[in-house]
């Protein structure tokens, strides 16, 4: 190989806090708000805090020693905001291949797209949309991301016009996307401040694009479907431009070409990761929208479900962003449910603390039941007693974060476990009664909980949606 | 269409979804453009690893005043790595030439390199899916039930069925009513259900158990010996049970155990070091444990992930492949409860759950599939296909999405 831009970067792993905390002015001022400086090296490598949080750090004499910290703490894929103000997006910023190396940073942003020649009705209605777009989920609302805003028609007043609308709608970053410089010019002059993402550098049109992306100060993608080496001199030359913030297409094709899809994917994130390629370690964008190329006759149904199988493995297989064109929430939330538990913490367990939780205002004969400590069973099960609005005790076992049915498998929920924890809870003093309703997925632990805590067990339902009906027929009967 | 029309009819069965349909007629158009591009190719062809250099190149300089005029072209060659590991292969099921009687066999693992990553070494087996079926009468969501309803209390028809219409590659007979606290059915009556299925198809069996420790040993004994020599997968094997009989019988009887826990990658390497002392890795199947999306599947993803890189690192304990019961995608809320309308209608909501659920774990490399609606195994072996079948996208059609009318 002629030549390489690389650097040889130890992994996320081996930065230790000592190589951070020998940088720092060592005086355990404290400003920062942690014991002494240790404490923030240790936290500067875990992620928890910044560098600007340190201030004698910011001071001149110490900006050789700040320069070189940022640089040990670079990560291998660059952090690149699209947008401006709240709903700005970061992508990238990502420090690891594997999640549970460390954890990954930004979660893959989702973009809905909206076209030049479609009705103003249609364009309002897919913003709305978006906007709109909100999955509770674990005390967390799962969003939309951004709108990514294509000329059809390649007329550079429709998209200027389009942009315009866009942009007094909605506060979502865009994406302009047009090959076509002079459109994507159009469409700047209509929100010029606003930072969108330029979709896309090609080997035709780079170097307007760069002149663009430099006068906006925004953002490039670069789109080289299929081909590396062509993906990696575009970058070389958009750097050597002076374009920092850019932004890698490598074509996300589905049914054939899938699997080159993947390997494109893999092999950019592992040559930045693992080998220390500059050139490479850019956000990766992935647009399953190209099913849609292929419609030919297809119900649309089967395209939205296509459409979102691609972008579920995109955002397993290192997409920071992707652009689709479903907005049907029955095809979206598999995918956004499934961003947010790739991008969860590994490191910290999805576990509430367990313990006698009090529901209304509960008395010596209200009813008692159980669930495990798994974050998500718990919120669940807890909004359901909420919604029926009826008084009740809910004892949390510990079942070290892991769910009802997977908890029983796995003989983390047990018996024993069970019985302990209605002693440790106190709830013997609290009721007159010794009735616990147990999830209907731990049925088959009714006889030895009866056993090991005197208790009579009543099987609840399979599901915690169904305990108010449970509450209303069964309990009412039983006192 | 005459045909499938009377095996409908022999079955007793209506496959009224849309969807099947719909994704029968998706594949036909994916096999429109098909196109190699021979300097595609050259980047995937690599023999011959390149190590990267390990000498540090000073950072990129700041970009000089000159702008360039022109492409700067630089190289890419594929960062492929090697491995000291490899997985295991297993057999599952044995033709009559083998001792048998099954039509065919599975051959899963022995992988050499992370899952699909094709650049660096084929994919050696396919990954496979065994269709459940069960015993007796179980809570179903409606999109699967809407498509199993005639044969609920009959296993020999719905394996016919999920063999020959939803595409099975194995079947896995849940004996659900061998459970004391259910009907406590004898493992005589479990050999005579087994019988059945056994009989109506020749796709290699996965034996599934009730989970009682005592009772599943019981059970799987009296099945390893009635069919000697099939290499059925016994579903499963946990530490809590009497291992080293199961494992015993297991290997006696010419079966294969499947090694299950509860996600944690050192009771695995546990169960499995007990069960080497009397079977040969070539015996172990292993399940980590299965979380649905959106409740866990974070957990499974890494742990299986962590599990396939570090026997590929030379971990032998963890080199066996691995089955997942996706199926378990069902438990979460989301894939079978009738929602608010926006997220309607459950009956595609349910199947995306499951497929989603499967592909995120075949990414992590996972080699056998325990699943459940016919939409969603047709979909995970429509994309295994195209993963290893290995053919070039259009890039010169891609570009056209930017402007493609919708």
């Amino acid at each position: 190989m002629s030549e390489r831009e690389t650097k040889a970067k130890g992994g996320i792993r081996e930065l230790s806090p000592i190589d951070v905390y020998k940088l720092l002015p060592r005086t355990n001022c404290k400003e920062c708000g942690e014991e002494n400086c240790m404490a923030f090296a240790t936290k500067l490598v875990n992620r928890e805090v910044s560098l600007e949080q340190c201030p004698p750090l910011l001071k001149k004499e110490n900006e050789k020693a700040y320069k070189q910290l940022r640089e040990l703490l670079k990560p291998p894929i660059r952090e690149v905001v699209v947008g401006v103000g709240d709903r700005a997006v970061k992508l990238g910023g990502k420090l690891v291949m594997y999640r549970h190396e460390f954890t990954y940073f930004n979660p893959t942003a989702i973009a809905i797209d909206v076209t030049d020649e479609m009705s103003e009705d249609e364009v309002l209605d897919r913003i709305k949309r978006t906007e709109n777009f909100c999955f509770e989920y674990i005390g967390q609302i799962l969003r939309l991301d951004m709108v990514a805003v294509r000329s059809t028609s390649n007329d550079p007043d429709k998209f200027k016009a389009l942009v315009k609308k866009v942009a007094d709608n909605t506060n979502l970053p865009l994406i302009l996307c047009s090959l076509n410089a002079n459109v994507l010019e159009a469409g700047l002059m209509a929100t010029p401040k606003a930072r969108p993402l330029l979709y896309a550098a090609t080997k035709d049109n780079w170097r307007e694009m760069a002149e663009l992306a430099l006068m906006y100060n925004c953002p490039l993608a670069i789109f080289a479907p299929g081909d590396l080496k062509l993906l990696r001199s575009l970058a070389k030359t958009l750097i050597a431009y002076g374009v920092e913030d850019l932004v890698l297409d490598p074509g996300a094709f589905a049914g054939d070409g899938l699997a080159d899809t993947l390997n494109n994917f893999t092999m950019i994130r592992r040559a930045c990761c693992k080998r220390g390629d500059e050139l490479l370690g850019f956000p990766l964008l992935g647009v399953p929208m190209t099913v849609w190329m292929e419609k030919g006759d297809v119900p649309e149904e089967v395209v939205k479900w296509k459409e979102a199988y691609v972008a579920a493995m995109l955002i397993v297989r290192y997409a920071d962003a992707v652009v689709m064109h479903s907005v049907d929430g029955w095809s979206l939330l598999p995918d956004v449910v499934l961003r947010q538990n790739i991008y969860t913490d590994p490191r910290k367990p999805v576990a509430v603390e367990p313990g006698l939780k009090v529901f209304g205002s509960p008395d010596a004969n209200s009813p008692v039941m159980f669930t495990t400590n798994f974050a998500l069973t718990y919120y669940t099960v807890a909004s359901d007693i909420e919604n029926a609005k009826v008084n009740a005790y809910l004892l949390v076992v510990d079942t070290e974060g892991i769910a009802v049915d997977s908890a029983v498998a796995g003989r983390k929920l047990t018996a024993e476990k069970v019985a302990d924890a209605i002693k440790a809870s106190g709830i013997e003093g609290k009721v007159k009664h010794r009735k616990l309703i147990i999830p209907g997925k731990s049925a088959r632990l009714s006889g030895e909980i009866e056993e090991l805590s005197s208790w009579q067990v009543l099987v609840g339902p399979r599901d915690s949606s169904e305990i108010p009906k449970f509450l209303l027929e069964k309990w009412q009967k039983q006192t | 269409m005459a045909k499938s029309e009377k095996d409908e009819a022999a079955f007793g069965l209506k496959l009224s979804p849309r969807l099947l349909e719909l994704l029968a007629k998706l594949q036909e158009i994916e096999l429109e453009d098909f196109e190699m591009n021979v300097g595609d190719l050259e980047i995937w062809i690599q023999p011959g690893t390149v190590a990267a250099p390990s000498v540090a190149v000073p950072r990129m300089a700041p970009p000089v005043k000159a702008k360039p005029m022109q492409i700067i072209e630089a190289e890419f060659v594929p960062p492929i790595e090697s491995y000291s590991g490899k997985v295991v292969e297993v057999t599952l099921g044995a033709t009559k030439k083998k001792g048998g009687s099954r039509g065919k066999t599975v051959i899963i693992g022995g992988e050499t390199a992370p899952p699909f990553y094709t650049f660096e070494q084929p994919m050696p087996h396919p990954p496979v899916i065994s269709v459940d079926v069960f015993d007796m009468k179980v809570p179903l969501a409606k999109a699967v039930k809407m498509h199993v309803k005639d044969v609920l209390e009959d296993p020999a028809a719905w394996a016919k069925l999920a063999v020959k219409k939803f595409g099975a590659d194995l079947l896995t007979v849940h004996l659900i009513s061998v459970d004391p606290l259910v009907k406590d059915a004898s493992p005589k009556d479990a050999v005579k259900t087994v019988e059945e299925v056994a009989q109506a198809v020749d796709v290699p069996l996965v034996i599934g158990g009730c989970g009682d420790p005592k009772k599943d040993a019981d059970v799987f004994e009296a099945i390893a010996e009635t069919f000697a020599g099939e290499r059925f997968l016994i579903s499963s094997i946990t530490k809590d049970m009497d291992v080293e009989r199961c494992a015993k019988f297991i290997k006696k009887h010419g079966h294969v155990a499947l090694s299950f826990t509860p996600m944690d990658l050192n009771l695995a390497r546990e169960l499995n070091r007990i069960l080497y002392d009397y079977l040969p890795k070539e015996d172990i199947v292993m399940d980590l444990t299965t979380a649905a999306l959106g409740y866990g599947l974070d957990y499974a993803f890494t742990n299986m992930e962590r599990a396939r890189l570090a026997a590929l690192m030379g971990d032998p304990e963890l080199a066996h492949p691995m089955s997942s019961g996706t199926t378990n995608a069902w438990a979460a809320r989301e894939a079978w409860l009738e929602m608010a309308p926006e997220w309607e209608p459950r009956e595609l909501r349910g199947p995306l759950w499951e497929v989603t659920t499967a592909l995120t774990l075949l990414l992590a490399g996972v080699d056998l599939f325990m699943m459940m609606h016919p939409a969603a195994v047709k979909t995970l072996k429509d994309i295994v296909k195209q993963l290893l079948g290995g053919s070039a996208g259009n890039a010169d059609k891609l570009v056209e999405w930017v402007s493609m009318k919708t």
